[in-house]
Formats: structure tokens, sequence, C-alpha cells
């Protein structure tokens, strides 16, 4: 399979503190399910920010589909951009925009044509569950719905790679199981899957996933192949893995 | 099917209208209106001053009056008579015209009043002429001395000598006019630049998340340079009416002076079609000043 991102020696400090991270190195697969964990603090929205070019890091080389993005123009980054889609762990949802509005953002930035949007956006919204509270602002919006709406809003594009920061955290677990789905859905049409999760239920729900693990900066898996069990193993497995019961 | 593509365009522009909020705009447009009514006038005295100029100009290149001090009436109008037959009879010198003395005592009715009789307060004789342009003044001093051998008291006077200093100050006060002009537009643009950083500052928030959507830099200074140039047409338009205003008053007035000189400093209309410009060039202005300015903070981050 070709690595659709690479991370090789990356180094990220920010100012002229520590090394927040260091040397980090892997290369994932495209198609492939990733969930990146670790305690708080480790790095895990360091990493994403990399990876959803928010931030260059410090030193090293990070290519996503195939070219190196550290001295990429920055003319050329939105392009980049608008392959992944990101749920932020904050949502970030455009306060004064509904939220069928939030959902069609990355379809009028990508300049599509107007009749073709509407309908999309509102099958997304009705998978999310959120289809009746499609003119609804974000502040009018729950937790749970708000954080629907900006995984409605990263998956709208079919993006190549996806990624995520703690995108049930605040979802009961029932639409946990069904947002997995849809990122499993995603995964089965290509779309490469990077999920930054403290929920270890979660993790063991995806069999085919692989699992990076962070700590204080630095990669505890560098290979980024580390398999995990299929959902039917046990669950002491999946914490020994972790380095941590279950 | 160019309807639905006319329904598109115009769905996505009010789709695009929303990416930043709407609400109060603040006292933008009013400080454009307040910018543009005095730039606008200030035009508009550039333009009618430039005018008067070159009316002023025109009249007056050429322009020569004889004077011909002579108490005796009979031998006054003698001279008159010989010294216009001989102009009339120049080459290169045309509007030769003696002004009835009649005209001349009403223009110094208010002074002399009306119970002298002619006899007892003579006054000169006065003959226009005009010399073709590019009449060397060694001609016009060749010609003194032919009338003065006629008139000896005779004398020529340039009509572009004594209207010297009003020229040079109506050309003094176009400049100055145009000088602020020139600040106005400058001030437009340090303003439109201050309000566009404050409110790159204010959407900091929803930039980022749009530059992290894939918005380009171009998307996003678009979305305030709109909101400029729709401040600055509305500034635009009330400034306007203003000044239009204004100068229709100050016009009113004008035309009740009984002066020939302020009867050159009026505003034509095909100039004055040419203040609504103004509006538009403040819109566009302020349109660049925002996406420059936009843009270039844009280029910051990553």
């Amino acid at each position: 399979m070709n690595a659709i991102i690479e991370f090789e020696n990356i180094g990220l400090r920010y100012g002229a503190d520590e090394e927040v991270l260091s040397d980090i190195s892997f290369s994932l697969s495209a198609g492939g399910f990733y969930f990146l964990t670790g305690a708080s603090g480790a790095g895990k929205t360091s990493l994403l920010r990399l990876l959803y070019l928010s931030q260059r890091p410090t030193r090293g080389v990070l290519k996503l589909f195939g070219e190196d993005v550290v001295m990429m123009h920055r003319n050329r980054l939105p392009g980049f951009r608008r392959r992944i889609g990101v749920v932020f762990q904050d949502f970030r949802l455009v306060p004064h925009l509904s939220a069928h509005d939030n959902v069609a953002l990355p379809l009028r930035l990508a300049g599509m044509d107007e009749q073709e949007i509407g309908g999309p956006v509102e099958e997304m919204l009705a998978w999310v569950g959120l289809g009746e509270r499609a003119d609804a602002l974000p502040e009018s919006l729950s937790g749970g719905e708000q954080q629907r709406v900006a995984i409605a809003r990263a998956v709208i594009g079919r993006p190549d790679i996806l990624v995520a920061d703690e995108p049930t955290g605040n979802v009961d677990p029932e639409m946990a199981k069904r947002l997995l789905g849809l990122f499993e859905a995603l995964n089965r049409l290509g779309t490469t899957i990077v999920i930054a999760t403290h929920d270890l239920p979660l993790i063991s729900m995806i069999g085919h996933a692989q699992m990076m693990r962070l700590d204080k900066g630095r990669l505890i898996d560098p290979t980024g192949s580390l398999r995990f069990p299929p959902r039917n193993e046990p669950a002491a497995l999946l914490g020994r893995a972790l380095g941590k019961p279950l | 099917m160019r309807e639905a593509g006319r329904w598109s365009d115009r769905a996505a522009r009010a789709a695009r209208s929303r990416w930043l909020p709407e609400g109060r705009r603040g006292p933008m447009p009013w400080i454009i209106a307040i910018m543009m009514f005095l730039t606008i006038l200030a035009a508009a005295a550039v333009l009618s001053l430039s005018h008067a100029l070159r009316q002023m100009h025109g009249e007056l290149r050429g322009g020569y009056t004889v004077q011909i001090v002579e108490a005796n009436p009979a031998l006054r109008a003698d001279q008159t008579r010989r010294v216009a037959a001989m102009l009339r009879a120049e080459k290169g010198i045309g509007g030769v015209a003696v002004v009835p003395e009649a005209q001349l005592r009403a223009q110094l009715e208010p002074w002399i009043g009306t119970d002298s009789p002619p006899e007892e307060l003579p006054i000169p004789a006065m003959i226009d002429m005009e010399a073709a342009p590019g009449t060397p003044p060694a001609r016009i001093d060749a010609l003194a001395r032919r009338i003065a051998a006629i008139a000896p008291s005779a004398r020529i006077d340039a009509h572009e000598r004594y209207l010297g200093p009003v020229e040079r100050l109506m050309r003094a006060l176009m400049w100055l006019a145009a000088g602020l002009v020139a600040l106005m537009v400058g001030v437009t643009a340090a303003v439109v630049m201050l309000a566009a950083r404050s409110a790159h500052a204010t959407h900091r928030a929803t930039i980022d998340i749009m530059h992290l959507l894939g918005a380009t830099d171009i998307q996003i200074a678009r979305l305030f340079q709109r909101r400029m140039g729709m401040d600055a047409i509305f500034g635009g338009t009330i400034g306007l009416a203003a000044a239009g205003a204004m100068l229709w008053l100050l016009g009113t007035r004008m035309s009740a002076i009984d002066a020939e000189l302020a009867g050159l400093v009026r505003l034509p209309l095909p100039l004055m079609l040419l203040l609504p410009l103004i509006p538009l060039g403040g819109a566009l202005l302020a349109m660049l000043t925002a996406r420059i300015t936009v843009r270039r903070a844009l280029e910051r981050t990553l």
C-alpha cells in the first residue's frame, strides 16, 4: 500500500520551549485506520495539528500524499487541506453559521455548485441525527450535537484523510458507535482515518485498526504497525497493549 | 438551465456573504461618508477653479484697454474716434470696441453719483481691443507709441496685468483643494486599512477555521473586500448626497453675486458629472486596500 502520511525525524517546539514532539518517524498507508493514543499532554493534539497542516514542524520531513509539505509554499496548502477532513477537539464550528451552513462550508470553499450542496448536507445531518436541527446555530446545540456537526463537516467532502481529535468525547455510547460506523464506512471508501482518543472501548471496536502511542512527545511504536486485536479479543489484551488495565 | 445557474450563483453569493457575521458595521460607513463629503467638496473646488482659470485665461489673454484721459470732451471724442479707426485698420488686432460713455458712467455711478453733469466731471474714454494670440510685446509697445502720437494722454492696460493677482490666488486655491483631495484619498485608504486589520483580528477564529477547511487567502480576502466595498458604497452615497446639497446651496449663493469674476467660478454640467465617480473610486480604493491589507495579514500565518 502507498504511504499517504510520512513523518521522518519530526520535531516540534513552540517558541523557545522544549520540544513537544521529538524524533517522530512513521508512515501511514492510504486506506488505513489508525488510532493515536497517549496520556494528556503526550503530544497527540500537536501531532494532529501537523497532520492537518495547522502547524509546520520545527525539524524533520513531513510528507502528505507523497509531497513534502514542510518547505511547501503556503499558497499550495489549501489544496492539501481540502483533502483532509478534521474533527477538532473543541469542534470549532463557525458560531454565526447554522448547522447546515457549517456542514456545507467545506463544499462551498471547494467551489461546489450550490444546487449540488443541499442534498448531501441534509443527508449527512440526518445521518448524524441532526436533520431537524439544520437551522440551529451552534450556541443552541448541546456539546454532543456540536460534535456531530463537526464530524459531519469533516466527512462531507469525502476527504482522503480524516483526522479526528477525541471525536466521540461528548456523545453517548450509542451515538459513538454510530459515528464510528460512519468512519468505518468512509474508511471502506478509501479514506485514511487517524483518530486521537482515550476511549479504549472505541479502539477495540475496529478490528483492523492500527495504533500509535505517544508518550512525552515520543512515539512508543515508531513503526506504527502495531496491530490491534480483533474486536472479539479479550479486553485485557487491549489493555496490555495500551500499558494499563482496561 | 440558465435560470437555475443564476439561482445557484445568487445562492452561492448569499452563502458566502454569511461567512463573516452580519450585524453592526460600526462607524466605518459614516467615517467614509464624511471623507467622501469632504473629498467631493474639495474636488468640486478643484474642478470649478480650474474651469474658471481656463475661462479667465481665454478671456484675458490678448485683451487690452486703451484709456484716453482727456478733459476736453470734443478733443477726447476726436482722439477716441481716430485711435479706434487706426486700431481697426491694424492687422492682428480685433474686437476693437469703444465703450459707450453711458456704460462707463453707469459703472461709476456708485462713486460719482448722478448729480454731476458730464462736463463737470469728465471721465476717460475707453477702447477695448484684442491682440491675436502670440502677438509679441514689442508689437504692443509700437502700437502704444502710435496711439500716443494721436492721443498723447492715452495709455494701454493689459487685462492680464491687473487680473494677474486674482489668477494667482485662484491657482493657489485650486492647488490647495487638489492637495486636500490627495490627503483625503490617503486618509481614506489608511482608515480602511485600520478597519480591515481590526476586522481581521475580530474574525480571526472564523478565518482560522476557514483556512483549515481549505479556504485560500483570496477567498478570505474577498469577504473583507466585499464588506469594505459595501461600507464604502453606502458611505459614498451619503457623502455624495450631502456634498451635492451643499454644492447646490453654494451655487445659488454664487449666482446671486452680481460680479463677473464670481460668475466664472461655477461648475458646468459635464464637470459636475465627474463628481459621482469619486465615491465609486472611493469604493474601489476601499476594496483594494482591504484586499491588500488582509492578504498581507494572512501571509503571516501558515
